[in-house]
């Protein structure tokens, strides 16, 4: 196994909190540009969130979008350079809540894109407020007695609401709070990224993320907290995959 | 082809873009801007571009910054409460550095307002069209004729500056018809060593970037951008005199009304009123040398606008008080006549 600095990642160091799971994820979205080959001509887009600064630490082109754009300015690429390969790095806030209609339709329209989508059920950069995946019962910044469905709606499976449209070659949910967990996400981000290259249209990785700073937890902690209640709700496994279905 | 056609003004300025080299157009529909959209999906798809109809605004406005980002010629049009929703990423592409070309064909506000032609997005264009410190290119035509050369002079300033450039029109020039000739060959798009169109391993990674999180870091990039800025001001400001050498009242009118301007200052002529009429084609920047220029020899300088008068404070501004600056204007898609303007021209003759 490869220990050293994937050549898609620039030698930056991550700013990001103990226990958060964006490193890990980081990493893995650069071994698969490695491996692939691709870092010369992919080009991906950064959020408004805690990975804004994703582009510091991508090796690839980078583009920084507005909050919640990052579909719409992913498709713009795309369209423009259909032989390079594009993936949009948000969080749930950005994807989920601002950048719905961008979401949705992106990939209704099945734009040959990848979107590494990261839930922590939480808003990062902001200092830990209700996101559109936070939990009910969860307590956020904005959601002081936990969020109460009656108020504040029901959180939102991703994947699955995808899942249901013609334009998702691949849908799938994973989580990087093990070894093996890990190994998975890799697994499905590098597939998500081979799906792109073959033409096949949009993908989309979940990545069930832990949180330690927002969620108030120690690091350990945290990852138990998603295992018996994120994981609870947004269960890990393939929601559409084009390929297995003709199978 | 250089033989005259004769074109919608919407259609003329899809052409021009074409003829420009566009290939990338993103929109939603909006009346009376429609035809823009329309007539792009229609070329797009036998000249090998890409037309495609965003599920917003917002989102039209934000693959022409993808676009745009990756090298290409993008371009997006819509009319005022659509353009309102642009306002986003018109700022990010300006914080960005990124050239497109974003038209507004103008109907009444606020709010729906209404479908009938207005120029009521004046300050939208000029002061704020979006959060920030920045400035936008914004083209005014008043001839169909005028969308066509506009149209490429958009992208091409655009991309020399790296700024986002407006044709800001109106619903009365996007349905009138008009002769025009267009450009006799297409335009080769200059070199973007800037663009994210992968790195091919051999340069360092493209950011696209408009977050500048150490205060005096982005002070000295906005004073850098108002540095050229102040040499686009001087350089670049584009206006038509008309017959304003020796006239006692200089009107001052642009797009739509300068049509209508330029009939009254005939009407008033034919009535011994020496009157001029100076037509800004570029609103930002604005034409400051010419009104400059005519301070020591008009009396009165009365701007004409379908609104309740947002350009006159910028010739309030220039003029300084050196000289009485009127206002005509009729608003919420009512257009004026030549004969309500000769009547205004006739009002100030009578106090001067």
């Amino acid at each position: 196994m490869n220990f050293s600095r994937p050549h898609a990642l620039t030698k930056a160091q991550f700013h990001y909190c103990p226990g958060c799971s964006h490193g890990i994820v980081h990493r893995l979205v650069a071994e698969t540009m490695d491996e692939l080959g691709i870092e010369g001509k992919t080009v991906g887009i950064a959020p408004v969130g805690c990975a804004v600064f994703a582009y510091n630490y991508f090796n690839c082109d980078m583009v920084q979008a507005a909050h919640g754009r990052a579909q719409a300015v992913a498709t713009g690429i795309k369209r423009a350079l259909p032989d390079n390969i594009v993936f949009t790095y948000q969080g749930d806030g950005d994807l989920a809540a601002i950048g719905t209609a961008e979401t949705v339709h992106a990939a209704t329209r099945g734009e040959n894109i990848t979107v590494i989508f990261i839930n922590n059920a939480i808003y990062g950069m902001t200092g830990g407020q209700m996101a559109p995946t936070t939990l009910p019962g969860q307590i956020t910044q904005t959601t002081p007695y936990g969020r109460s469905v009656k108020d504040a709606g029901h959180p939102i499976r991703v994947c699955e609401m995808l899942a249901t449209l013609e334009g998702v070659a691949l849908a799938q949910r994973v989580s990087v709070d093990s070894v093996k967990n890990v190994k998975a996400a890799k697994k499905a981000i590098k597939k998500a990224f081979e799906y792109q290259m073959e033409g096949k249209g949009y993908t989309i990785i979940e990545i069930v993320c832990a949180c330690p700073t927002n969620w108030g937890l120690p690091m350990q902690e945290s990852l138990d907290w998603l295992r018996d209640n994120m994981l609870a709700y947004y269960p890990l496994g393939v929601l559409k995959d084009v390929k297995e279905a003709k199978e | 082809m250089s033989e005259k056609v004769l074109m919608k003004g919407n259609e003329a300025l899809a052409e021009a873009a074409i003829a420009a080299g566009c290939r990338h157009f993103f929109g939603y529909p909006i009346t009376p801007q429609t035809e823009v959209a329309a007539h792009m999906s229609k070329r797009m798809p036998k000249i090998g571009g890409v037309y495609l109809q965003a599920e917003s605004e917002v989102a039209a406005i934000n693959m022409v910054l993808g676009a745009s980002a990756a090298g290409v010629r993008a371009m997006t049009s819509s009319s005022s409460p659509g353009v309102s929703l642009k306002a986003e990423g018109l700022s990010y592409l300006a914080g960005s550095d990124l050239p497109a070309v974003i038209v507004n064909v103008q109907r009444a506000g606020p709010g729906l307002g209404g479908i009938q032609p207005s120029q009521a997005d004046y300050w939208q264009a000029t002061r704020a069209p979006g959060h920030g410190d920045f400035k936008m290119l914004v083209f005014a035509p008043s001839t169909v004729q005028e969308m066509v050369d506009l149209g490429a002079i958009a992208f091409d300033l655009g991309d020399k500056e790296r700024m986002p450039a407006m044709i800001l029109s109106d619903g009365l020039l996007g349905q009138m018809m008009e002769p025009v000739v267009m450009g006799s060959e297409e335009k080769k798009v200059q070199e973007k060593p800037w663009a994210v169109s992968g790195h091919k391993n051999k340069r360092e990674h493209n950011v696209i970037n408009s977050l500048y999180i150490d205060p005096p870091n982005m002070e000295a990039i906005l004073k850098a951008r108002y540095e050229r800025y102040a040499e686009i001001q001087e350089n670049e400001q584009r206006c038509e005199e008309y017959l304003t050498d020796d006239a006692d009242i200089i009107l001052v009118a642009y797009g739509a009304s300068a049509r209508i301007s330029r009939s009254a200052v005939d009407a008033a002529r034919k009535e011994n009123i020496k009157a001029g009429l100076i037509r800004p084609i570029t609103l930002w920047p604005y034409p400051d040398k010419a009104i400059l220029s005519k301070i020591g020899t008009t009396k009165v300088f009365l701007c004409v606008e379908m609104s309740t008068g947002q350009m006159v404070d910028d010739v309030k501004l220039i003029v300084n008080g050196k000289r009485d600056v009127r206002f005509y204007g009729r608003t919420g898609g009512v257009v004026p006549t030549p004969a309500e303007v000769l009547n205004e021209i006739k009002k100030i003759k009578g106090g001067i």
